[in-house]
């Protein structure tokens, strides 16, 4: 299975954010959106990927870049884990069918019934701009979102001119 | 594909160093001053430096996470205030091996406790100055891919391995090995 590449429309999906909510990507048609698949809740670290993209809004907002967090957990489990670390963009529950949306990206591990720790820049079109698997023990940071948004901002402005 | 990170801002005279400058190896650490793994790293740098003398230079920049550690921040202005009168180190290693004690009451006294002049230290935490450092820190950690608290950087890659001495003084020596062949 391999992950979406550049180029390529991204998936639309429909997905519980709390127990009464359901998030759908074409909501953030017009803004670029950062998914970011990760295997699951709860990991041991208070300085996990997440709470660095929490910590990073300032830098995502002025891009306009909406964050969207997804893993197979279930929906009371996000909302456990958003609350206990602060987190303040959506957590999606890839849940039923169980990683139905990480198929659709190709990050879903299979043996493990986990997503990938991945990352699809998509632009306010819909079109995968940047994408990037890390290897499951490696937080892959925020560099690389940044630069992705960054050259979608240059281009615009260039188109614009 | 990219493999390890890289630092994109390299140590300089700006920066707070432990250790000659000429040294072989240089450890830059990324890190958050209310982090417990950030607390667990201090004595394990330590070591490090024990065990490695003259070979290593061991460098601090801020990375406070603000979302998930209240204090953070201002740990890591009376880090740079302390800087200012000449004691940084003495303020950094308090801040982490008093870890679980501090708290916003207890900077002056520790201020006191390691030699600062009170006022200039209350007046230089909440200037600009200190304020632009720590952005800087932050700006050039996200570059550089920080991607958590403590971001270890050895010779300007990122170091990806467990934040133990054993696993970090492995990486420490293998990188010599490398740089001496």
């Amino acid at each position: 299975m391999t992950a979406l590449k550049q180029g390529v429309q991204a998936p639309d999906f429909s997905l519980p954010a709390t127990p009464d909510q359901k998030v759908s990507l074409s909501e953030f048609r017009g803004t670029p959106v950062v998914l970011v698949f990760y295997p699951a809740d709860w990991s041991p670290v208070c300085s996990d990927q997440l709470s660095l993209y929490n910590e990073l809004r300032p830098e995502f907002s002025e891009f306009e870049a909406q964050i969207l967090g997804i893993s197979v957990d279930g929906v009371w489990c996000h909302f456990a884990f958003g609350k206990d670390r602060k987190l303040h963009f959506p957590l999606l529950a890839d849940f039923e069918p169980k990683g139905a949306v990480a198929r659709q990206y190709g990050v879903y591990r299979e043996r493990e019934g986990e997503s990938e720790r991945a990352l699809f820049v998509i632009d306010a079109e819909g079109v995968i701009r940047w994408s990037y698997v890390s290897p499951v023990g490696v937080n892959p940071g925020a560099d690389g979102i940044l630069k992705a948004l960054e050259a979608m901002a240059k281009d615009e402005k260039a188109a614009g001119d | 594909m990219e493999t390890s990170a890289t630092l994109t801002q390299p140590v300089s005279a700006r920066d707070h160093g432990e250790g000659p400058a000429d040294a072989p190896l240089t450890l830059v650490e990324y890190g958050d001053y209310q982090c417990p793994y950030c607390g667990a790293a201090y004595p394990v740098v330590k070591r490090l430096q024990k065990r490695l003398q003259k070979k290593l230079r061991f460098v601090f920049r801020n990375f406070p996470l603000t979302q998930a550690h209240p204090y953070a921040l201002i740990a890591a202005e009376a880090a740079e205030a302390a800087a200012l009168q000449g004691k940084f180190w003495e303020m950094h290693d308090l801040l982490f091996e008093q870890q679980t004690a501090f708290n916003p009451d207890i900077i002056l006294q520790w201020a006191e406790r390691i030699g600062l002049g009170l006022e200039r230290f209350q007046d230089d935490s909440k200037q600009g100055v200190v304020e632009k450092r720590i952005q800087e820190d932050r700006q050039s950690g996200i570059r550089s891919g920080v991607n958590g608290t403590p971001t270890f950087f050895i010779n300007g890659t990122r170091y990806d391995g467990a934040a133990d001495y054993a696993s970090l003084l492995a990486a420490l020596e293998s990188e010599l090995e490398l740089r001496s062949a």
